[in-house]
């Protein structure tokens, strides 16, 4: 790992710039004048030789005792030797000091280099195996940690990686499946966290998801007095509250006010100071558990009603012909029976609705008692109203033949029709009357097709501009077009409805305008272009069930507690704030995840630690008023090696990535990279200066938690949002943009560094997958065939070498050339390999929470440059660094920090 | 005398028409100081079983001011083959047609018989009638049930081809397509907001030229009009889906809280069946029917809040300036109608309810429209049921006695001109030679359209004598008024029916007493009474009784023969004998007098006064009272309290209402169960026979009268007792002495009283 290449003064002619054009070498490799060019070191004859031992020079480093090591105690055991990447300097360095061909604005490279078969065996100035791998870092977290479980008893504990397999078991802290840091030993004072630069900040997933080994919260019934709360600050009782005064009073973990002990809740304490019922009551002894809400928890002071679904499908011309209205119809008969219900009911007390729309609203009467549905045709879209109250939501068993009925001929109805504009904020409204009129909260399942260009409010016109691109102006594209949206958000938070939104466009229609309700109550975006039946069904029908039975609770409110000395500061997600503290979600499903900053307002303790409470108000399935309670407690340092000690950088990138995705709307994209890059110098700087023993100012030396971040921070760089592909949509820009909002920490580590695997290695007797490998062109193989997945598609890369049997094996086919890109599964064949790939896909697809979209792609064929843009380690078509050259660009900036 | 009261039968009879004077007084100067003005009540589509129409196009004037038609008072040159016309004395040639005329060969028209004449012509392509059904669902559950089955029965009634749509209105308002299979659509509409004709059309899918659903099926011939839309379908072949869609017909659903009224959209329901036929079928036959059981409590054309702490206005609301959505609705409803009328539709309002439903605002949508308007207490009675049922109901000829879209037209001789018309009709704003200035009811125009008109419609027409004092009298002596109606046939034919009238002019000064015995005083009485109504429909109530009285004192003082200042030597002839009985009567009616009703009331009577023939109008003025004991057959008897007497059966028709009144005795028997005795069989007949009658009224009235079995003490004989001239009341009670009749608790005067004073201020010399 090390890396030393021999100093190098003889760096000249290489870093003539601009290159010579025609010149073979120079223009596609860019970068900085070399060492490797200079033919001489070790490491650069050697490129491919992972296995080979370490380079001398990396023994022969300045310190063969890694400078982190030292302050980190006794590496783990199976820890390279050296956490700390070194690069000594090379004259070239500090000769360039214009900017950097090959890094920020648009690569002026040619165009075709990306598609070149195997990149040229450069004269290597850097070995890519000698810096860190993610590959290698992930890999090794999993076996020194995915054994044991993780138990959370023990305060400010860093987590295995989102990328390994653990158990958690709650003693006092939420699982990290509920909440991840980016830091579990914060400065004491703000000026140690303004020097380091690392931002502070949880990545909180309220309602996650948990394996089946691990329980649910406990649900804990205070009585009708509701939950023991801190008299003060309103923190909700947790583990870490101090009983004093024999039990009659307690001390708040977070305000240190003094509470009287209701008499109910009165306990007498044992001689360590805990109450006797400690292990009895979750709400003492877990990090995560859920009170049952009183009255005065609700709006308006009254219960609620169950939740309602109500499911508006686009009958334009579009619409119909795609078959997709026939389709949802279908596939609603069964689903209806798939919603969500409370652990032990017997169906579901979600009550549904249907309305179908194109440039008038029409709603359906399927009341039980009727023998036939009912159509209301609402033609006032200017001013948009229920017509009818009784008989619109209704029980799904109760309804059934009457739905059934309306199922079937919705499609048949529409089937002729010619009517290709829509509406579609009436269509919000109508939903959002709908509830009000129910007087209960609910999701809208709205699938559409087009820019609603009709008359009606919200109206929206064709903005779409590829020019505004790398402008001032460019921000422009991901807000909305008009504020009426994020009026009828607010409205629809208000209410407590929440809105789900299937887009199937063939032409921009304006996500980024179309998306502002969706986003600020809490729903999903699902977009599938240019869909066709065949191809995207399977897709889209699975993310339909997947996201109509997935856990969801309404009307929720959201607020983060901390200790005194940090506030809750800034919040990213989709949610609704009317104010700066209360995150407000119509709806929360189990996907949806919230990243909150903390800044310090005062000093913190390295004795008391630093804790958050995050309590989420919600209204569950069945309509039950719940608070979940979620607690983690973190150390305090005032060492600022003891922060760097306790990162993590999957949840670093996860904040980072969402913090710069905000700031394209009010920024230009190029400054909100630039701010990207610095801070991560700064905190890199910080280290080093900090930190690291005195090393050569030429070594690039890096905290052991940290080593990704540069192949990652390059990653969310050269993302779509930031720097888009060429083949890339504003409408792509603005849903990707609102995806990565709401990820949490394990979605965005495999969507910015996507995993590679080759399937030609996996074990077909076994159930695990195979290595991953690293996301590079040159670690492929033109015999083998790979799958790369970034969570949202899964790219099969097919060698053009590929042995015929394999082939034949896994399409089905008998040679390469007879591949068909437009696969959009793989034939179900009966041998081992098939059904090994097959499982492995299945195993993926299962892990991520949206279906991903299979794309075969063919070595050498068109397709392969939509799969080249997804390996990241490498330099992008559209201008992006290669990781090593972004690494070189680090080390300058960092040195430019510390000089 | 007789041979005047039988030219006047005559006329009427034949022509439909009857004149305040059938001699003409020869100046203006003369005919202002007849009093009663020269007018006419004109019953257009008059039924008359003897009348086969004519398949031709009537023969008109060439002169283009003129236009009249070819009749029997026109002079006829055999041998040109010309005709002179009576009005403006054009001479015209026949038409080809007509090449063989001769004075043995004439065509119908020249008969003098013919002096009405019907025409067919073929004019335009004939679209089938149309009914839209506007059904207020804010109903009682038991209520909604009888009006679904009223409506169901309906469908049968209608004729086969006729265009039947559906609206149904609560909060919202929902018109339904009824072209649809499987599932059942409507296009709902938000209850409070006014919409323009044009939204409703772009919102019912009506602005393009066919709607996107049937753009599947091969485009029908672009020149020939749709004949039906989504919303109007033929009955006969959606009468089956209709009857279902009816009667699942449910109540607005939207919860009434404790203390609301429903929320009733009647005003936005009403104007999007306007918009909708506007769009769809504007100038042909179409009746809107509204079936309302309560008041428009919301949006536009509201008539009171929905709160029922605050109630509906009254009349004394209304003087007190205290009904805060009277004008605005009134407006609203004002605006429709006129569209309603210039499209040629008409609006019926069938309310039902025991509280008012604000016919006093929408009563212009049947007023000026020709619709009926139709109240009752609920639609689950016989009132109802029966009433609604003749609506479709046909003449001894196997017609609807419906007729539609008709424009009537009236020319005069030079000497008259036309001062204006009162009835169901609106201005068609012809200006022309023969309009007046002067205007009495709806004037300034010659011709008037009635969208909607049955054979008893009447219109009240007021002339004006401009012949000059000095000018001799007319040429040829005689004055002509000849009428035109132009309407739709229920059987969607066009028709024209032409009816020429000729008067004799007379000298007032020399021949006084011609005119005077020419004198209808059933005509005049119920033409002044209708001035006097359409007065009080804009003016305060006093001061139309003053105006009333002192034209009937200007006329005594005229007609009456009389010593100065000596009331009893006062006498008038027989043929004005009745008149200030009348205007008596019509004085104490429901017409002008409001107390004791509601605003809405008032406007139901009025509407039906404004719009009936003169025999109904007259019992209307004065109600007719039989009477049934063992004394003798049964025999009308004055409207007097002295008519009510212990042993005698009454039965009294004030046309609105049949009271059967049973004498005290006669009550005391019935009690005591005589009628079922076998002796007493002539006790039972006695009883039966005002029933017998009284269903004989019921049978053929429009709208149904409401029905009152009362007896001597019974709470409803007040029905009879407010009716009745107060003869004896408590405070001449003892004078009258207890023997005859009943003495009304009233401080009312009597007829009597009223007569005493009239002749006193007759005769006075001072006025």
């Amino acid at each position: 790992p090390g890396f030393a290449p021999p100093p190098s003064s003889t760096g000249i002619g290489p870093s003539s710039y601009p290159p010579a054009t025609g010149a073979p070498r120079p223009p596609t490799m860019p970068g900085p004048p070399l060492p490797g060019q200079t033919v001489a070191g070790p490491p650069a004859s050697q490129p491919n030789h992972v296995s080979s031992p370490p380079p001398p020079s990396a023994m022969s480093g300045p310190h063969p005792a890694p400078p982190v090591s030292g302050l980190h105690g006794p590496p783990p055991p199976t820890h390279p030797p050296q956490p700390g990447y070194q690069m000594q300097q090379n004259g070239s360095f500090g000769q360039v000091r214009g900017p950097q061909p090959n890094y920020g604005g648009a690569y002026p490279g040619t165009p075709n280099y990306g598609s070149q078969p195997g990149p040229p065996p450069p004269p290597k100035r850097l070995d890519p195996d000698s810096i860190p791998s993610p590959i290698q870092v992930i890999e090794d977290d999993r076996s020194n940690r995915g054994s044991e479980p993780f138990v959370t008893g023990v305060r400010g504990q860093v987590p295995p990686l989102v990328t390994t397999n653990f158990l958690v078991r709650d003693q006092g802290n939420a699982s990290p499946r509920y909440i991840r840091c980016t830091s579990y030993n914060i400065p004491c004072t703000s000026d140690m966290a303004k020097q380091s630069q690392v931002p502070l900040a949880a990545v909180i997933k309220p309602l996650a998801t948990l394996p089946p080994e691990e329980t649910l919260p406990y649900l804990v019934d205070h009585g009708e007095s509701g939950p023991v709360r801190c008299n003060r600050c309103k923190a909700y009782m947790c583990p870490f509250m101090q009983f004093i005064e024999g039990g009659r009073r307690f001390q708040c973990c977070f305000c240190s006010c003094v509470t009287e002990v209701p008499p109910h809740y009165f306990q007498h304490l044992d001689h360590t100071g805990k109450r006797v019922d400690f292990y009895d009551r979750p709400e003492l002894s877990l990090g995560s558990y859920e009170f049952l809400a009183t009255v005065d928890y609700c709006k308006n002071n009254k219960f609620p009603s169950p939740p309602a679904f109500i499911f508006m499908i686009d009958v334009s011309y579009n619409a119909v012909k795609s078959g997709l209205v026939r389709l949802i119809c279908e596939e609603l008969k069964s689903l209806l029976d798939y919603l969500p219900r409370e652990g032990n009911m017997e169906e579901s007390a979600i009550r549904v609705g249907f309305v179908t729309y194109n440039k008038v609203l029409h709603f359906y009467n399927v009341k039980s008692s009727l023998a036939q549905p009912q159509m209301m045709v609402v033609s006032d879209v200017a001013d948009m109203f229920v017509p009818l109250l009784d008989g619109f939501l209704v029980n799904v068993n109760e309804s059934r033949t009457v739905i059934a009925s309306l199922l079937d001929q919705i499609p048949e109805m529409f089937a002729d029709t010619r009517e290709t504009e829509t509406v579609f904020a009436p269509v919000i409204q109508a939903g959002l009357e709908a509830l009000k009129a129910a007087e209960c909260a609910g999701k809208l399942f709205i699938f559409h097709t087009s820019l609603p260009i009709a008359e009606a409010p919200g109206k929206l016109k064709n903005r779409d501009d590829k020019k505004l691109i790398n402008t001032d102006k460019e921000k422009t594209l991901f807000q909305p077009q008009t504020s009426f949206y994020n009026n009828l958000a607010k409205d629809c938070v208000a209410q407590g409805c929440c809105v789900d939104l299937f887009l199937f466009p063939n032409q921009y229609l304006d996500v980024a305008t179309l998306g502002v309700v969706t986003h600020q109550t809490g729903g999903s975006i699902y977009k599938y272009a240019y869909f066709q039946l065949e191809t995207d069904q399977d897709r889209f029908l699975n993310d339909l069930r997947r996201d109509v039975q997935k856990e969801v609770g309404f009307d929720a409110v959201m607020r983060v507690r901390t200790s005194t000395g940090i506030r809750a500061t800034d919040f990213f997600g989709a949610f609704y704030m009317s104010n700066t503290t209360d995150v407000e979600m119509a709806g929360l499903d189990c996907d949806k995840t919230i990243t909150v900053e903390f800044k310090h307002d005062d000093k913190l303790s390295e004795d008391s630690g630093a804790l958050l409470q995050c309590a989420l108000l919600y209204t569950s399935c069945a309509g039950q008023r719940r608070l979940r309670i979620h607690n983690l407690s973190l150390n305090c340092c005032t060492q600022l090696a003891d922060l760097y000690r306790n990162c993590e950088t999957d949840t670093l990138i996860n904040y980072l990535a969402k913090y710069a995705y905000r700031g394209v709307l009010s920024s230009p994209v190029k400054t909100v990279r630039d701010a990207l890059i610095n801070q991560c110098a700064q905190i890199l700087a910080c280290y080093r200066k900090n930190c690291a023993s005195p090393s050569s100012a030429g070594q690039l030396i890096l905290p052991e938690c940290m080593k990704l971040l540069p192949v990652y921070l390059n990653c969310v760089l050269k993302s779509d949002v930031l720097q888009p592909g060429l083949e890339v949509t504003t409408d792509d820009r603005a849903y990707i943009r609102q995806l990565v909002t709401s990820m949490d920490v394990a979605e965005t580590n495999v969507f910015f560094y996507p995993r590679l695997l080759p399937l030609t290695k996996a074990d077909v007797d076994s159930d695990s997958l195979p290595a991953a490998i690293r996301n590079s062109e040159e670690r492929l193989s033109k015999g083998d065939i790979y799958l790369l997945e970034n969570g949202l598609n899964i790219f099969v890369w097919v060698g053009v070498n590929v042995q015929q049997g394999l082939i034949q094996n896994l399409f089905g086919v008998s040679s390469f050339s007879q591949i068909s890109n437009a696969l959009s599964t793989l034939p179900v064949l009966e041998n081992p390999f098939s059904k090994k790939v097959r499982s492995i896909i299945d195993m993926l697809q299962v892990q991520r929470s949206r279906y991903m979209k299979l794309i075969i792609v063919k070595q050498e064929d068109k397709l392969e440059m939509l799969f080249k843009h997804f390996l990241v380690e490498d330099k992008s078509l559209s201008g992006g660094a290669s990781y090593v050259d972004f690494l070189c660009h680090m080390h300058k900036e960092i040195r430019q920090l510390l000089s | 005398m007789a041979t005047y009261l039988e030219f006047i039968q005559q006329n009427e009879e034949r022509d439909g028409v009857r004149f305040s004077w059938n001699v003409w007084p020869s100046s203006r100067l003369e005919a202002t100081r007849m009093v009663v003005p020269l007018a006419c009540l004109l019953t257009p589509l008059k039924e008359r079983l003897d009348l086969p129409p004519v398949q031709y196009e009537p023969v008109l004037c060439s002169r283009p001011t003129c236009k009249a038609v070819l009749n029997p008072l026109c002079q006829v040159d055999y041998r040109a083959k010309l005709w002179a016309c009576n009005f403006c004395f054009q001479r015209n040639q026949f038409p080809p047609a007509y090449a063989g005329i001769s004075e043995v060969n004439q065509p119908a028209e020249l008969m003098p018989q013919f002096s009405t004449i019907e025409y067919i012509v073929q004019r335009g392509p004939q679209t089938p009638l149309i009914f839209l059904y506007v059904i207020d669902t804010c109903l009682e559950e038991e209520d909604l049930q009888a009006l679904k089955e009223s409506l169901q029965m309906s469908l049968s009634l209608l004729p086969a081809d006729a265009l039947v749509g559906l609206i149904t209105f609560g909060r919202m308002v929902q018109v339904h397509e009824l072209s649809c299979e499987g599932i059942s659509k409507s296009y709902v509409f938000r209850g409070t907001k006014d919409l323009t004709a044009k939204q409703i059309q772009d919102m019912l899918g009506l602005s393009k030229p066919a709607a996107p659903i049937q753009q599947g099926r091969p485009l029908q011939a672009p020149e020939q009009p749709v004949i039906s839309s989504r919303f109007l379908q033929p009955v006969h072949t959606i009468d089956m889906n209709l009857t279902d869609l009816l009667g699942e017909l449910q109540r607005d659903p939207w919860p009434v809280t404790q203390g609301k009224r429903p929320l009733r959209s009647t005003g936005v329901a009403l104007s999007i069946a306007v918009g909708l036929l506007e769009g769809t079928f504007p100038n042909t036959g179409a009746r809107i029917m509204l079936f309302t059981g309560g008041p428009p409590t919301q949006g536009p054309g509201m008539v009171v809040g929905d709160e029922l702490k605050t109630p509906i206005r009254s009349w004394h609301d209304i003087e007190k300036d205290n009904a805060r959505f009277m004008k605005k609705a009134t407006k609203h409803y004002e605006t429709l109608a006129n569209r309603t009328a210039a499209n040629g539709h008409c609006i019926d309002i069938y309310a039902c309810a025991l509280d008012q439903t604000g016919l006093l605002e929408m009563k212009c949508c049947a007023n000026l429209t020709g619709g009926h308007m139709v109240m009752g207490d609920s639609f689950n009675t016989s009132l109802f049921k029966q009433t609604f049922q003749r609506v479709f109901n046909k003449g001894f000829n196997g017609e609807f006695r419906m007729a539609f879209g008709a424009s009537l037209d009236v020319k005069t001789s030079r000497e008259l001109k036309i001062a204006g018309a009162i009835g169901p009709c609106v201005s068609l704003n012809a200006k022309g030679p023969c309009v007046s200035e002067n205007e009495l009811g709806i004037g300034g125009t010659s011709q008037w359209k009635i969208c909607s008109l049955d054979p008893s419609t009447t219109l009240a027409i007021y002339f004006e004598v401009v012949n000059q004092h000095n000018a001799p009298v007319p040429q040829g002596g005689r004055g002509a008024v000849q009428f035109v109606t132009q309407y739709q046939h229920s059987s969607t034919q066009k028709r024209i029916r032409v009816t020429t009238i000729a008067r004799n002019w007379a000298d007032a000064q020399s021949q006084l007493q011609h005119i005077e015995a020419a004198f209808d005083q059933e005509a005049a009485a119920v033409l002044m009474a209708r001035l006097g109504v359409y007065r009080a429909e804009s003016e305060e109530g006093p001061d139309v009784l003053r105006w009333l009285d002192r034209q009937l004192i200007r006329l005594c003082q005229k007609f009456g023969q009389y010593n100065k200042d000596d009331p009893n030597s006062f006498r008038l002839s027989e043929s004005f004998s009745l008149y200030p009985q009348f205007m008596f009567h019509l004085r104490r009616s429901p017409f002008l007098q409001v107390f004791n009703n509601s605003p809405d009331e008032s406007s139901y009577y009025r509407h039906h006064f404004a719009r009936q023939d003169l025999t109904q109008s007259l019992i209307m003025i004065q109600p007719i009272l039989y009477a049934y004991s063992f004394h003798g057959p049964p025999e009308p008897v004055l409207l007097d309290s002295s008519s009510i007497l212990p042993d005698r059966i009454l039965l009294m028709d004030t046309f609105f209402q049949i009271v059967i009144y049973l004498g005290e005795t006669i009550a005391q028997w019935q009690k005591a169960g005589y009628q079922d005795m076998p002796e007493y069989e002539n006790f039972k007949h006695l009883l039966q026979a005002p029933l017998d009658d009284a269903q004989e009224i019921l049978q053929t009235r429009f709208p149904m009268p409401r029905y009152i079995h009362t007896e001597h003490g019974g709470s409803q004989a007040r029905f009879l007792l407010s009716k009745v001239n107060p003869s004896q009341t408590h405070n001449n009670l003892y004078a009258w002495g207890q023997e005859s009749g009943a003495p009304i608790l009233t401080d009312d005067v009597s007829l009597q009283v009223f007569m005493d004073h009239l002749k006193k201020l007759a005769v006075s010399s001072a006025s």
